[in-house]
């Protein structure tokens, strides 16, 4: 029997290739970029998705802010009590706070009266809102219901508030002056995951602000912030609009987390449609080219063909032959699309700023898809091929 | 008492038509082991027809074709092909090199589909290019090579399987009359060293050289 080991075989297929090597790699090149379209997609999308879900962490997806302007002396508190007490209510909450920026004027926040003191800010807190903030103490005590309630002149400190003003210590209750009036510290808040600019500044019982500067003013925004559990989210924002102001819910404006997964889909939905059937549409085009120009080789090489067979090649050794010509021809583009592909998503991060992901379960078989195309692209020439008669090729 | 290289029996080939084409109408002819004949006919007369069925390339449509004693005629496309490359070697007129390979890749082809070690078709493939006056070429692209030149790489590879047959189809149609003389020369030479010789030319020059002559006119074989 006549045979053609793999090793033979293999010499031809690349003797085939390098004879033609400027059309072999126009020819790979619609190959290249339908893998190259396909490995930055999904590079591309997963990279994307990567940051989405790292920005959408679980602190972030479960506040929401509700905001409203005080409208002056006819409607001072914007989250009176029975609003407070409704949203906390709500299915989903866990806490509820309300802070707004006290305007002191030109008040100085000062260890001792007559120093030149730090513009500090000074923000009228309830009890809640520290436990929002998962405000954690340095030392002393947060402030609590009976501090509210009893409007009590006492004060909680910022880490960065207490540095400026030289307080490290409450056991010995010392006191800050806040214009002339004097608060006692009853405690320093080391750290908290939310509004850190907490930590920048002295905060008072909301009651004790409302009794010594009066409610928040005409154009002050005062906000609530809520914490709720995770996936409660869009629901509480939906609802606490109305629970904390049933009479003008329209004048609170709530802010909730996007939703990760309406997010998510989007950049699956959006994205990754559109250029995977770019990528597809390339991917033919490889196919198309290689069935193409392996057709025109095999039409030109009919004599070759010929004399091979006059030489002892049986069909099948024609077939695999030009079979594997075109399967090596999308492996080589595979590989150049894949490398392109690659670095697409590298620059694309780089520019972004962004972690590149890559799955190395896409990145690997990525070439074979270019392979894939190559063999599929030649089958039918390579069919041609073995058809071709020895005696009719060797006419001329 | 060996069987001849060629036995033909009543063989024949028509060409189904539209129209149906008698080209070569059933024949007798025995070519003995050793033996250089010309074959020779008008243009259209039936001699490519005739070598591809000696050729094994074509299958005849009638009659039988018995090569080293074999009868071909009952053999399936596998096995023809196999006997193909063992025992015939082809010379066409327009040389059919592959014209980026070596020389000697040129004649490896010639041993390439019957497996066997590259290392060894190598140094079987340059013997024979010494024996055709090639050694210095063995390199080169056979692209670059003159007519004369390409025809005995030629001839090389058909004789590089040690063929009982060696065929060749108007082997001086595409050379000059100075590289016909030296393809002519080597041909002489191969025969006069035992090989069985069959010649299909136009050219009397070339035709007369040989001892025996087979006529065909229009598909009748007279030998
Ligand atoms: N494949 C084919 N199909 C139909 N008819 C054919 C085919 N091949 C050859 N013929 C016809 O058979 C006859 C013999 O052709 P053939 O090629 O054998 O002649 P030839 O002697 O080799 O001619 P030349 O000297 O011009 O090469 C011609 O009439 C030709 O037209
Ligand atoms: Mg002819």
């Amino acid at each position: 029997m006549s045979r053609l080991t793999p090793v033979d075989l293999g010499v031809e297929v690349v003797a085939g290739l390098t004879q033609r090597f400027g059309r072999t790699l126009l020819t790979g090149l619609g190959t290249a970029l339908g893998v190259a379209a396909f490995v930055a997609v999904l590079g591309l999308s997963a990279t994307a998705r990567g940051q989405v879900s790292e920005r959408f962490t679980a602190l972030a997806a479960t506040e929401v802010t509700l905001e409203r302007m005080s409208l002056g002396a006819l409607d001072p508190v914007a989250f009176p009590q029975v609003g407070q007490d409704a949203v906390a209510a709500l299915p989903g909450v866990r806490e509820v706070g309300v802070s707004w920026t006290v305007p002191v004027g030109d008040d100085r926040v000062t260890a001792r009266p007559g120093d030149r003191g730090d513009a500090i800010a000074v923000t009228a807190v309830t009890p809640g809102y520290l436990r929002a903030i998962h405000a954690t103490m340095a030392a002393g005590v947060p402030l609590d219901r009976f501090h509210e309630e009893r409007a009590e002149r006492v004060v909680v400190l910022g880490r960065a508030a207490a540095a400026r003003l030289g307080v490290s210590r409450v056991d010995a209750q010392p006191a800050v002056f806040i214009g002339a009036e004097p608060f006692t510290v009853v405690g320093i808040v080391d750290t908290v995951d939310r509004a850190s600019d907490a930590l920048l500044s002295v905060m008072v019982p909301s009651a004790t602000a409302s009794r010594v500067w009066g409610p928040p003013k005409s154009g002050t925004v005062t906000r609530m912030l809520v914490e709720t559990d995770l996936g409660a989210a869009a629901q509480v924002g939906r609802q606490a609009p109305v629970a904390a102001r049933p009479d003008s819910p329209e004048l609170v404006r709530a802010v909730v987390p996007p939703d990760p997964h309406a997010l998510h889909d989007q950049v699956t939905g959006d994205l990754d449609v559109l250029f995977l059937g770019l990528a597809l549409v390339c991917l033919v085009i490889g196919t198309v080219s290689i069935a193409n120009t392996s057709l025109v080789a095999i039409l030109e090489r009919v004599s070759e063909i010929g004399l091979r067979r006059a030489l002892g090649a049986r069909r099948r050794h024609i077939g695999a032959q030009f079979l594997l010509e075109s399967a090596f021809l999308g492996l080589l583009g595979g590989l150049v699309g894949t490398a392109v592909g690659l670095v697409t998503v590298l620059v694309a991060a780089l520019v972004q700023r962004w972690t590149p992901i890559l799955d190395p379960l896409l990145v690997y078989p990525a070439p074979l898809l270019g392979t894939v195309t190559g063999i599929v692209g030649g089958l039918y020439p390579a069919w041609r091929a073995t058809r071709v008669e020895p005696a009719a090729a060797l006419r001329s | 008492m060996t069987a001849p290289v060629v036995e033909l029996r009543g063989i024949g080939r028509t060409y189904e038509g539209p129209p149906e084409v008698v080209a070569l109408r059933p024949c007798d002819l025995v070519i003995a082991r050793g033996e250089r004949v010309s074959v020779v006919g008008p243009s259209g007369s039936g001699k490519s027809t005739w070598l591809n069925l000696v050729g094994l390339l074509d299958r005849p449509t009638t009659g039988d074709y018995l090569l080293d004693g074999v009868n071909t005629a009952e053999l399936p496309d596998s096995a023809r092909t196999e006997l193909r490359s063992r025992r015939i070697g082809f010379v066409f007129q327009s040389f059919h090199l592959l014209a980026h390979r070596s020389a000697v890749e040129n004649v490896m082809l010639g041993l390439l589909y019957q497996g066997g070690k590259r290392a060894h078709r190598r140094s079987t493939a340059m013997a024979v290019l010494d024996r055709v006056g090639l050694t210095a070429c063995a390199e080169s692209a056979a692209g670059v090579l003159s007519g004369g030149e390409r025809q005995r790489v030629a001839i090389a590879r058909a004789l590089v399987a040690e063929p009982s047959l060696l065929l060749c189809d108007e082997p001086t149609g595409n050379l000059d009359s100075g590289s016909a003389e030296r393809v002519l020369d080597l041909i002489d030479g191969v025969h006069r060293d035992g090989q069985t010789v069959v010649i299909v030319t136009h050219d009397e020059h070339v035709a007369a050289a040989a001892p025996r002559r087979v006529v065909i006119r229009d598909g009748l074989v007279c030998g």
